[in-house]
Parts: structure tokens; sequence; C-alpha cells
């Protein structure tokens, strides 16, 4: 759809996903309960992850795709914010070591937040980078814990005159009804739903009313459709919305709800960018989204899609997990099991002027190099550690360089809500050292010489507050 | 510029130390309080002649206060150090260089620890407000980085390293066992030694020095006076201390088989004292084993083996207390305990009952028979590729 303020072609100029390494098989949830769980596995957001950081990694990846403009925006969705109060896109924003005067915002805590982000950014005229991620719980046994996934998308919007356009946003409808369907309070760590008939038949309504209504504003039919992606919370309406939309005949998008789970804020977004990676030029994709309403977006992959090469794709991000976390450590991680710690010290949290004043190192991993003798340091110095240079810095960001394991060790007296800890010293590519915490890694897999690449995480939570730092973590397939 | 060293300026005339341990039954001041006294008895003083006192703790206290409201100091200086682990070598320094610079007649350096009254395992710091990006290693997991670096390094496989450790913790537990002041007083078996349960890389339990309490503390004066006080002084021959760039952190050439503090600090200790051969020349060595993997790259930093052999010389028995040069023979920090700003002034305590042949029977070193009356101090804080170094040399005879 061609913008009403400047005319130019509008939509997605690149995407970005993070599928967390670790799987949960749902069979393990019987295996321990004696019920529950089903088939196939769900991804699980490691110990150190939350739905700022993964919304970070989906952007990363969604960067090195393709010649990004710096974003006007930066929108942030999850219904499991880490904060209240406090602004999350700001993190993000920081991450990805955006300047100042690009906004950040967060449209958190309700299921239609995304549909809501995408919108402020297909609606606006300037580039904007939407994120959304989830950490989804259910209580131990409920469908929920089982069926739900965690995962973070990234999806830049923008028009022709940012980046080339590989996705037009060719228009849609939506359609609002207020019922009980879902629901949670601020505190709560599962959500309650009505009985689900109830609103399987709002949703049936809404999802008819806005297909047509698209339909009649972009002057399509179903028969123009290639695929259809169905997302939301309401497994029953899902199934029946195509049926709803009247696109009952069209092929509908590939379903990985089984490998990972329903990936809540993300899915819709995720289900698409794994159309996108194998699209062809001038597929029509049908997004219908359920929640508390419908919302159908429509998109036409353009000739610029044939050059757009992810730099991983979600089916590889999907085959790359490791479906070996056991259930009490599932548990654990969110915080279901509270577990005896060592007999050590609370971890401190990070205090407020320091983070802020090294927050290009904190939150970019930006260190320095010395003009004088090339040497990188991490963190950034003003004396060089080789010849003494002072104030011959530049800064360089280094969260994207590869790094090597010059030796390590595991330990197992450090504070950490998933002991041992692995702590590897790395030698960056290029220069530059850090001793660093390895995650997603098994302690056995650990050997000098090993190939790490650096990921955004939640160090710990002290005080309330969060510490976002990175880590290393193996190279591997679909990262 | 240079560091000209204070060699036989200032001798050791007295010193006292705690048996080292869990003194849930004691305070910190109980403990400084029967340093203070029997390093006073020692030398046959009072308190009241002692002009001037350092204080070394790395968190037991704060301020000179530490020591004179429970030893009522009467209105004299006392300054207090902390150079992490090294503070009670660091008190020693100062309060040597103060004798030196002429002013002051006798001091005292005392050092002192109450670890066991936090209540956590390991050593507990203090923080400092910061940003959150340091990667929180434990100690014992930050030292354990040196034994694949060094088996890399050395072509020394995974097995002979732990056997080098092990061969460690067993020889400074057989010492401990002939100390009535060290915190374990046992002898371990390598068995049991090898089969502990990992604290963090290769590192069992065994392979870290013990979590303790004590105080140790020694009189100072001038050389020329110390007869008045003993007929068996020790004299100072060497200090010196370092404290680097941190490079190892930041630099990817350094390789976690050394540290580099520690051996530009043994050179210039060893240029003070006129060594050129530290492995012959001196009679026995307290160094810092913190961890079994320290005292390995220690016997090279400190010139006792060549770069590469130390492991070959841990498994002759090249440092055991009937070996060619004694390494801890009071069980050092492995067996004696390790009460942080106590350790330095315990170190030297070991060197003084030696030097003076004054140790229990069945660890006196036979070195000192042979002829040898140095002795060496070696004390280190922080962590590899960062800390801060102190070595000293003591000795019997002037000359």
């Amino acid at each position: 759809m061609t913008h009403p303020n400047d005319g130019r072609p509008r939509g997605i100029l690149g995407y970005g996903t993070h599928v967390p390494y670790y799987r949960l098989q749902r069979s393990a949830i019987a295996g321990t309960l004696g019920s529950g769980g089903g088939r196939g596995s769900r991804a699980v957001a490691s110990y150190d992850e939350d739905a700022t950081s993964m919304a970070v990694e989906a952007s990363r990846v969604a960067l090195r795709s393709f010649e990004a403009p710096t974003p006007a925006a930066v929108y942030f969705s999850s219904v499991t914010p880490p904060y209240l109060d406090k602004t999350n896109a700001n993190a993000i924003h920081a991450a990805l070591n955006y300047p100042g005067d690009v906004f950040a915002g967060d449209m958190v805590g309700s299921s239609r937040s995304t549909t809501a982000a995408l919108s402020a950014a297909l609606n606006d005229r300037r580039p904007v980078l939407v994120t959304a991620a989830d950490v989804r719980t259910g209580r131990p046994g409920s469908g929920d814990e089982a069926t739900l996934g965690d995962a973070g998308v990234a999806v830049m919007i923008g028009s022709d005159a940012d980046a080339p356009v590989i996705a037009e946003w060719v228009g849609g409808a939506s359609a609002t009804g207020e019922f009980l369907d879902r629901w949670r309070q601020p505190g709560w760590n599962y959500s309650r739903v009505w009985e689900e008939r109830f609103g399987e038949s709002v949703y049936k309504r809404l999802v008819t009313e806005a297909a047509n209504d698209a339909f009649k504003s972009t002057e399509l039919s179903a028969a123009d459709i290639d695929k259809v992606i169905v997302c939301g919370l309401h497994a029953r309406a899902v199934r029946g919305a195509a049926g709803a939309a009247g696109v009952g005949e069209v092929p509908i998008a590939g379903d990985v709800t089984g490998a990972i789970g329903n990936t809540g804020s993300a899915h819709g977004l995720l289900a698409l960018a794994n159309e996108l990676d194998s699209a062809a030029p001038g597929q029509l994709l049908m997004l219908i989204s359920l929640a508390d309403g419908c919302d159908v977006t429509i998109f036409r992959t353009t000739d610029a899609i044939a050059d757009y090469v992810p730099a991983t794709t979600v089916a590889a991000q999907i085959a790359g997990g490791n479906d070996s976390l056991d259930y009490a450590k599932f548990l654990t991680w969110r915080g279901f099991l509270d577990r005896e710690p060592p007999r050590r010290p609370d971890p401190e949290s990070p205090a407020g002027p320091p983070a802020e004043r090294n927050v290009a190192w904190k939150f970019g991993f930006v260190g320095s190099r010395d003009r004088s003798s090339g040497a990188v340091h991490l963190p950034p110095q003003r004396v060089s550690v080789k010849g003494g240079a002072v104030d011959e810095m530049e800064m360089v960001p280094m969260a994207d360089v590869e790094a090597t394991v010059a030796t390590y060790t595991i330990d197992h007296l450090a504070f950490s809500p998933s002991p041992p800890t692995i702590a590897v010293v790395v030698d960056f590519d290029g220069g530059g050292r850090f001793t660093s915490q390895l995650t997603d890694a098994d302690p056995d897999e650990v050997e000098i010489g090993m190939r790490v690449r650096m990921t955004f995480r939640r160090m710990l939570t002290a005080n309330g507050i969060h510490n976002y730092f990175w880590k290393a973590t193996p190279v591997r397939d679909g990262a | 510029m240079g560091s000209r060293g204070i060699k036989d300026q200032v001798a050791i005339v007295g010193m006292g130390c705690t048996r080292f341990g869990e003194h849930f039954d004691r305070s910190i001041d109980d403990m400084i309080i029967e340093a203070a006294h029997s390093a006073y008895d020692s030398a046959g003083i009072s308190q009241d002649d002692v002009d001037a006192f350092w204080f070394g703790t790395l968190s037991s206290g704060t301020s000179g206060l530490t020591i004179s409201k429970p030893l009522k100091i009467d209105y004299k200086p006392v300054t207090r150090v902390e150079n992490m682990c090294a503070s009670g070598s660091e008190a020693f320094r100062n309060a040597a260089y103060a004798v030196a610079s002429g002013a002051f007649d006798v001091v005292m350096a005392i050092g002192a620890e109450k670890l066991k009254d936090s209540g956590m395992s390991g050593l507990v710091g203090a923080t400092v407000a910061d940003d959150g990006t340091k990667t929180s290693v434990t100690a014992p997991a930050s030292f354990s980085l040196l034994a694949p670096a060094y088996g890399e390094k050395y072509g020394v496989d995974r097995d002979t390293m732990k056997e080098v450790m092990t061969r460690i913790a067993w020889k400074n537990h057989f010492n401990g066992a002939r100390n009535p002041r060290a915190q374990f007083q046992k002898e371990v078996s390598k068995e049991k030694i090898a089969g502990a349960p990992k604290v963090a890389g290769d590192l069992g339990i065994f392979d870290c020095s013990g979590v303790s309490d004590g105080s140790a503390a020694a009189i100072l004066c001038r050389a020329e006076d110390a007869h008045k006080y003993t007929d068996k002084p020790l004299f100072i021959k060497a200090l010196a201390f370092t404290s680097g760039p941190g490079a190892g952190p930041l630099d990817p050439d350094y390789d976690y088989t050394t540290f580099n503090e520690v051996s530009r600090c043994a050179a210039d200790a060893y240029e003070q004292a006129g060594i050129t051969d530290a492995r012959n020349e001196i009679a026995m060595a307290e160094v810092h084993d913190c961890f079994t993997p320290t005292e390995l790259v220690l016997m090279e930093d400190l010139q006792f083996s060549k770069r590469g052999e130390g492991w070959q010389d841990v498994l002759d028995g090249t440092f055991d207390l009937d070996g060619e040069l004694p390494v801890n023979p009071d069980g050092g920090l492995k067996s004696f305990g390790h009460p942080i700003g106590a350790s330095g002034l315990r170190m030297l305590y070991e060197c003084w009952l030696q030097l003076r042949k004054e140790a229990p029977e069945d660890r006196q070193i036979l070195s000192v028979d042979k002829g040898k009356n140095l002795a060496l101090t070696h004390n280190l804080g922080g962590r590899p590729g960062e800390c801060v170094s102190f070595a000293s040399v003591v000795g019997s005879e002037l000359g």
C-alpha cells in the first residue's frame, strides 16, 4: 500500500527471529506429573533470557541480514515485559547502539500489543523497528505450560526510500469486540481463560468481519491469497479462523507450534518470517491475528525478496535446538521451584550512574581500540594496555565479532540460577580479550579453541533491577 | 630512580601468631590481643615500648581503631593498610620502611582477619557500586584457569596436572599435620584429595586454602638495636611489591601460565638481597598457595623451577619438607589456613621459627643445618592476570 503522505510503497524491509536454544519435550511434563504435556516440544528461554533480551537477539539477526536504516522508532511488544514503569524498549535501543534521537517505546501487557506496534509502524512513514517477545508460563501441568513457547521477533518496517521493501503492505482491516476470553492480573504467573466455546464463537464472528472488510478495502478476494498465517492464543478459534475468513481453501503457513509452541506476542510475525525465509516474489500473504479482536494484514512479496539473504532462518533456529532440558530445570528457571542457593552472598544489582556512564559498553558491547597500537580493550580503557598511549582510543563495536576460547573453567561456587556457571576467557578475531560467562552450553562441550559469539542476556535480577549484559555462546548452526 | 631496598637495616625481634581456624568462640579483638601480646613477650617488651603500629586486614575492620581500641594503645600512630590477600605483608613492609627511615625505634606490624562470622562459603569480597558488567568468577574458578592453560602450554595431560595439584595439597597437609597452629592438622591421602567434590575446573575442595580466622604480629627495630631484644633476630634482606596494569583480562598475549606481577616482584627482591640462584641459596619459602595450581606456577615465577619444569619438580618432591627447597613447611595457606590480613605475617612467623631452629622437631627443615640462612615469603592478592604481589627475603645473619 502506498502511504497517503508520500505515495511510496511501504512494508517489510527486513526481519529476524530468536528461538531460544532449549526445548522442553512435552512428554517430560507427564513423565514428572503423571499427566499433561503431549507430543512435540516447546521452546524455552534460558534462565538468563527474558522478553527484552530475546527481542535484542531477534533484532540483531534482522540487522545482520540487510543494510538496515537507523529507524525513527523502536517498539517493543510483550505480555511478559521484564519491567513495569521503566520502558523496556530502551534496553533494546541501547543494545543496538541507536542514537538518542531514535524513539523507543513499549506496547506491552496485553495480547493485541504486537498488532498495535505493527499497525503504528505501517501507518508511520519513517523506518520503524517492531520487536516482540514473550516468556510464557502456565501452572505446572496446564495446557499453557505445554503449548506455549518462548521466542522473539523483530521486523523493520519502512518504505523503499529506506531500503528495498521485500514484502509490501497491501492493506487489511480490524474488528474489535469486548468479551472475556483470556485474562491475567499483574503479578500472576499464569493466565485464566473463559470456557473456550464462548470465545470461539465471538472470534469466528470477528474474523469474518475483519476478513470481509480487508478484502473489500484491498479489492482482493480469497482466490488471490497464496498463504494464510493465523496466530492467537485461542487454539480452537485459530484452527477455525481460515474457514471463518473465507480462505479455507488457501494453503496454511507452516505450523511451528509442534516444535517450539505458540510463541504468543512473537508468534504471528515469527510465522510470517518463517514464510518470508522461502517466499518467492509476488506472493500474497494474509496474516490473521486473533487477540481480543481480529486483525487482518496482507503483504505482497516483491522482487527484492529474491535478493534478501536472512542471516539465519526460523527453520535453522528450530533445528538447532537442544531438547534435553529436564522438567525440573524448566520449573526452576521459571520460578515454579524454589531451589536452595549456594551459601554465598546475594548477587548485587548494577548501580544506576555507572551503568548510564558506560551504556555503550554495558548494553552495546562497544570497546575501545588504541589507534597507536591497534590493541582492542574490553571494557574500553583510556590508557592503552599496549604502549600506554593516553586517550588515543576510538570506539569499536564488538558484539558481532566472533571469538575463540583461550581458557575456561567450570565454577561450582558462583551464584547462578542454573549452576554450575562456565567462565571462559575469549580472544576476539582481530584483537581484544574478555572474560565472560558461556551460556547455552554444556560444561562437557567446552574446550580451548572453541568458537563463540556474543549474546545479549539478563545476567541476574537483584533489587528488582535486571542486569543486562553480554555472554559468550558457542557458535552453532541456526544462531 | 631504582628499587634500592633496605637490606640489613631492619630486624625482626619478636613474633606472635594465633592458631588459625574456625574460632567461633573468639572475636577479632581476642585474636589481635593474643597475637600482639605474644609478639611483645617474644621481644621482651611491653606495648608502651612500641612507637607505631601498622595493621593489615582485608575486611575485618577499618582504620587504626580496629587494633587501638582492643589493645588500648596509648595515643600512638596506627596505620591500617589493605592490599587484598597481601595486606599482612603490606603492613610489615610499611612498618619496616618506617624504621629504616629513622622515624621510629620500635614498631609492630600486625594482621588479622575474621572470616568465619560471615556464614558464607569461601571469601566474601567488599563490593563497589558498578555497572554490572564484571563477569562474576569466584576465586577458585579464576585460579583454576591456570591448570588447563599450563597443561596446554607444556604438554602436561589433564591427569598429570591433577596429580601435580594433588601432590601439592598432599605435601601442605603433611606439613600442616606437624603444626599445632594450623587450621588442618591432619595428613590427607592423595586418593581423598583427588576424589574430592569439584569446586571449580579441576579443583576439588582440597585444592583450596582454608577459610579461617587468625592473627599474627611482628616487632621490628633497627638492625643495630636487634640484640637488645633477642639473640636470634631476623634481618630484612629484601622487600618487593608490584601492582600492574591488570593486563591479563585485556591482553590476548597473557596465557595464564604465569603471574607477571610475581616474576617482576621476585626479580626485584633477589636483586635487593643479592641472590642470583634462588633455588640453591634459599633455605625455605613460604608462598601464596591459595589454590594448588597457584603454588605450581609460583615455583617458576619465583625462579625455583625452570619454565615448564615446575610440575616435574613438584612430582619429584623438590619442595617437600625434606626436599631440596622446602616450600610451605608450615602447611601454607592450604593447611595453616588463610585469614587474609594475617597470612603474610604468618609466613614470616614460620621463617622466624625455622631460621631460629625453633620449629617443632618433626617439621624443622634440614637446609638450615647446611648453612642456608635465607627464607622467602611470597604473598599475592587478586587473580591471574590482575594481582598484587609481595616478596620478602629475611635472613638470620647480617651481610
